[in-house]
């Protein structure tokens, strides 16, 4: 995927040494990639001498003349499929690099354009050496190998909120949108190539259905060329996800309308019943396609419920299943896009329920190289096939399909709008429109498909390359060139690029409910009416068979709070600990400036509390806040002055002193005489070592215990952990103790292991450790050794 | 008949007006306004209450609560009522309205502050301007409430995490002894100033009576 452009090169100017190595060595592989070919073409003739000589010399009498043995051999054709593969594959990557080190060049040009470059220069260099080029862009290996990574990669990431929110509009786009393209277009071409009855015209020969193939081909926006494009101009939401979801779920109309055409090309008439066929077909295909798609997200995410214990696979079934889907629908004729797009979008929130947080990273990982990879490949092998294919120039057709292109989007766009506005809530203004025409970029998908068609049935097959080549290029380089002053120059709002907070977590969900429960009280059943049941068929039927243990009860709202808290603990763990505030806004503010200072009532609760003298709380709350801050700054000047390790080993040392603290105060804590009817939790149990685990280092201030129970139960990092257990305790002895503690020094001892993760320990703890367990769990082959390595940051 | 067909017109008109719907939608949500107080003048908590839809949803009685609450009338009172009328009940409902295409920008702003400001008047259930830390659980423990054990644990730990954000935003360095009162308006505008309200907060209401068209099944 295109990353945004910067400078790695802080002169800005000059190339240092490893920049002008890393260019050398791309031009190597340029030469490389073109030589090879020659001598693999050139060698096998001398080895064929060779052997007839040898079968020469050896028949007559089996006269073995022994020759000198081959020391060193060249047997290029052994792996000249890998090999070349693999050298395109290195060339795409190295091209990806190559962009960056020219900061300029990559903030004006998108890198789609630059990979069309670098492919016909590549493709010229072949040509120039002689060789036949290789058919790169084959519509197998296109369809089946290049294109499915970034279909899964768009679908498994696909936001689903704003995507079903739009689906009505984007429905109205892909389907209307490209029939009336397709029509339009081919119409008019047919057209055209009648009129001029003066010039004898190669194209008077053109009947109509080939040009309605024509259209058809050429009308659909490419979701490759669309990814590329939108990606660097993060535009907003809304917008990018109509283009978007319009150039995926258009892939339906296309695949029917190219069978149909055809097929029907060769016989030539259409009759009304082939019509009413078709649009038949365009609905098995579609929600065929879906379906099968669901059908292989629900199988992925069933599997996933069982991997817990073989978690390294766990990446592999996604892929495995969603490459399934694509191509089992691919086998029916079914949109295979479509499939893919359903099979991401079922199964990803079952599956990131079920596997660890290393397979999700693992899987998004694959997912934007592969994806990443193919894009370019795509692009340079645009450009490759530019240089080979075989073109016919007319200037008649190709500079009006170019123009009725143009003209057909934006009469569509507009025309479309004006209808779909009248249903829309949120209306789409004039810059929308323009953002969505001008997006309207086409791509390989057309050139693959105009690539197959038969040459027998087309004749003309030679002027439709061309033409579609043209259409590509135009729409890349100049639509795509442009888009960024544009978007600029009107203002269009940009996406927004902040974090999702817990604010905004807990008031999305608020408003769901408001919206539903007005709607309820406004009587008809809306929008969010049947969100809502589909939510609670979804959490009471669906999660229960698909997610694994006690996480198919976990509400939404909860899991957010979980998964957020888990990467300000791996962001403070990263940073160092201690040292840097993982918050985006630094700020000092505690959970102590949250709570009220008023003691609350004693809570008649199950476990009787003797409340302390109120001044007595203030006095002591004092105290362990000073001891902590203190400790704080001490451990901060540690870190800084006095140990010269680096960051990561000083965040390591700060975690366990805080460790050793907590451990030593549960301690001291146990052996003091129970004051309280209060059994204390055991210092090793679960929940004690995670309350240990501070995601921020302000949570060590000490908080009054709003209830006055010292809760047990907290959840995994939350800024409150250590504080809720035994406060009462600590409020006690934390004025006989503060000497003691500020006298603990530093001491290095090794964490205690949690014996208690093991054990199914109490039952309210069942859950939270399989929180933990999953997050943790991530065995190696030897498991172990892994789990030792994960001890010491995660206890 | 005549006479007094006018006389709702006009009033409809009126109310049209005030609150920003078109007649027929105004007539529309009258039809339910009779339907949910069976024919009477105001309805009452109890009505409201008796919507079986309703039942499911965690937040049910919050919703109500605004519908009585008289800080949503526009009017600058406190308070709440016992019973409601139809202009009051089509006050609250105006809340809901989506901007259109000719809204300007400053009336955008406007709309948006409304609604805020409807969701701040359902959290600040004591009307001290501010939310409190104890009315924020209460916020985020009714959301929950649906779920069991597991939310009412976690309630409180999400609630305190999401006003150390707040606090942490608005109003970065604070001194340890200082004390954060609550989340005034201006905070709540500023943490959620990214979900763009006016664009999200709004139900579609109708400008054709489905009731009729449901052939007379009694519905929620």
């Amino acid at each position: 995927m295109p990353s945004g452009a910067g400078s790695h090169n802080p002169a800005g100017i000059g190339r240092s040494l490893p920049e002008r190595g890393l260019l050398l060595l791309m031009v190597l592989v340029f030469l490389e990639g073109s030589v090879l070919p020659l001598g693999a073409a050139s060698s096998p003739d001398i080895r064929h001498q060779e052997n007839v000589d040898n079968h020469k010399a050896a028949d007559p009498g089996h006269n073995f003349t022994k020759k000198a043995f081959p020391v060193l051999d060249l047997d290029y054709k052994h792996i000249q499929t890998p090999f070349e593969i693999s050298l395109w594959v290195l060339l795409a990557s190295l091209m990806k690099l190559g962009f960056h080190l020219i900061p300029r060049l990559s903030s004006i040009v998108p890198e789609s354009c630059l990979l069309i470059t670098v492919g016909l220069l590549v493709g010229g260099l072949i040509k120039l050496a002689g060789e036949q080029v290789p058919p790169v862009l084959d519509s197998r290996l296109f369809f089946l190998c290049l294109l499915p990574p970034i279909i899964l990669d768009a679908g498994y990431f696909l936001p689903i909120r704003p995507f079903m929110e739009n689906l009505g509009t984007i429905l109205m786009f892909a389907v209307v949108g490209t029939l009336w393209n397709a029509f339009f277009i081919g119409g008019l071409l047919y057209a055209v190539c009648q009129i001029q009855p003066a010039n004898p015209n190669p194209l008077h020969a053109m009947e109509l259905l080939p040009c309605l193939l024509f259209g058809s081909i050429i009308s659909a926006v490419d979701p490759v060329a669309v990814l590329a494009v939108f990606e660097e101009i993060h535009i907003n939401e809304l917008l990018h996800i109509l283009v978007f979801g319009e150039s995926l779920l258009n892939d339906a109309v296309t695949v029917v309308l190219y069978h149909l055409f055809e097929e029907f090309a060769g016989a030539g008439t259409v009759t009304v019943m082939d019509g009413v066929l078709g649009v038949i077909s365009f609905l098995v295909v579609a929600l065929g396609g879906v379906l099968v798609g669901a059908i292989y997200g629900i199988l992925s995410a069933f599997t996933s419920r069982f991997t817990s214990h073989t978690r390294v696979i766990e990446p592999l079934f996604v892929f495995v299943y969603s490459y399934m889907a694509y191509l089992s629908a691919e086998m029916f004729h079914l949109s295979g896009i479509m499939a893919l797009i359903a099979c991401g979008a079922v199964m990803r929130p079952y599956v990131e329920a079920n596997i660890s947080h290393k397979s999700h990273t693992t899987i998004k990982y694959f997912l934007k190289m592969w994806s990443s990879v193919s894009e370019t490949l795509i692009f340079i092998f645009l450009g490759v096939a530019t240089v080979d294919g075989p073109h016919a120039w007319n200037w008649t057709f190709v500079t009006v399909t170019v123009i009725l292109c143009l003209v057909a989007r934006v009469i569509g766009v507009v025309g479309l709008t004006y209808v779909i506005n009248q249903f829309r809530i949120v209306k789409l203004t004039t810059k929308d429109q323009f953002i969505i025409a001008y997006g309207g970029l086409r791509g390989a998908i057309a050139f693959s498909l105009g690539f197959l068609l038969d040459k027998n049935h087309f004749p003309m097959r030679e002027m439709f390359l061309t033409a579609i080549i043209t259409v590509v290029f135009f729409t890349v380089f100049v639509q795509g060139m442009t888009i960024k002053p544009l978007v600029e120059l009107l203002a269009v709002k940009k996406k927004q690029e902040a974090k999702r907070s817990i604010n905004e977590e807990i008031h999305t969900q608020f408003l769901d409910h408001l919206l539903t429960g007005i709607e309820d009280i406004c009587g008809h059943y809306g929008h969010h009416h049947w969100k809502d049941k589909l939510n609670r068929f979804n959490k009471k039927y669906v999660k229960k068979c698909l997610i694994a243990g006690e996480r198919s009860k976990e509400p939404q709202l909860i899991a957010f709070y979980h998964k957020m808290e888990m990467k300000q603990a791996i962001e403070l763990v990263e940073s160092g600990g201690g040292v840097k505030l993982p918050s985006a806004v630094p700020s000092t503010v505690s959970m102590q400036n949250i709570q009220p200072k008023k003691p609350p009532p004693a809570k008649p609760a199950e476990r009787a509390l003797p409340q302390l003298p109120k001044g007595r709380e203030e006095e002591i709350r004092k105290i362990l806040r000073s001891n902590l801050q203190r400790t704080r700054q001490r451990l901060r000047s540690y870190n800084r002055h006095t140990l010269v390790a680096d960051p990561y080993e000083d965040g390591f040392g700060d975690l366990l002193l805080k460790k050793q603290r907590m451990i030593e105060l549960e301690k001291k804590i146990k052996d003091m005489s129970n004051y309280l009817t209060v059994p204390a939790a055991p210092p090793d149990s679960p929940t004690m070592c995670r309350a240990r685990l501070a995601s921020d280092p302000q949570a060590y201030s000490m908080k009054q215990g709003s209830d006055g129970v010292p809760t047990i139960h907290v959840d995994l990092a939350s800024p409150q952990s250590p504080d809720s257990v035994n406060l009462m305790d600590e409020f006690r002895q934390a004025s006989q103790q503060q000497e003691k503690d500020e006298d603990q020094g530093l001491m290095m001892k090794p964490p205690s292991r949690p014996t208690g993760r093991r054990k199914p320990g109490e039952t309210d703890a069942d859950k939270d450790q399989q929180k933990l367990m999953r997050c943790l769990s991530d065995p190696g082959p030897s498991a172990e050794e892994d789990e030792d390595e994960d001890e010491p940051f995660l206890p | 008949m005549g006479a007094s067909q006018t006389r709702t017109e006009s009033k409809y008109q009126d109310l049209a007006d005030r609150t920003g719907f078109s007649p027929e939608q105004i007539k529309n949500l009258h039809k339910r306004f009779q339907h949910l107080s069976g024919n009477e003048d105001t309805i009452s908590r109890a009505n409201l209450n008796s919507i079986p839809a309703l039942a499911n949803n965690p937040i049910k009685k919050q919703i109500i609560e605004a519908f009585f609450d008289k800080r949503n009338q526009h009017q600058d009172e406190v308070g709440s009522f016992g019973e409601i009328g139809f202009e009051q009940f089509l006050m609250v409902m105006s809340h809901f309205r989506p901007p259109t295409l000719k809204t300007t920008e400053e009336e955008k702003e406007a709309l948006r502050k409304e609604k805020l400001r409807f969701l701040f008047n359902m959290h600040d259930t004591d009307n001290d301007g501010t939310i409190t830390l104890e009315e924020y659980r209460k916020v985020v423990e009714e959301l929950l409430s649906k779920s069991g054990a597991i939310g009412l644990e976690a309630a409180k730990a999400i609630a305190d995490a999401a006003m150390l954000e707040v606090a942490s935003t608005n109003v970065p360095h604070m001194a340890p002894d200082d004390f954060y009162e609550g989340i005034t308006f201006e905070h709540f505008e500023q943490i959620l100033q990214g979900l763009e309200m006016e664009s999200r907060m709004h139900i579609r209401f109708l400008d054709v009576d489905t009731t009729t068209m449901r052939c007379g099944k009694s519905t929620s």
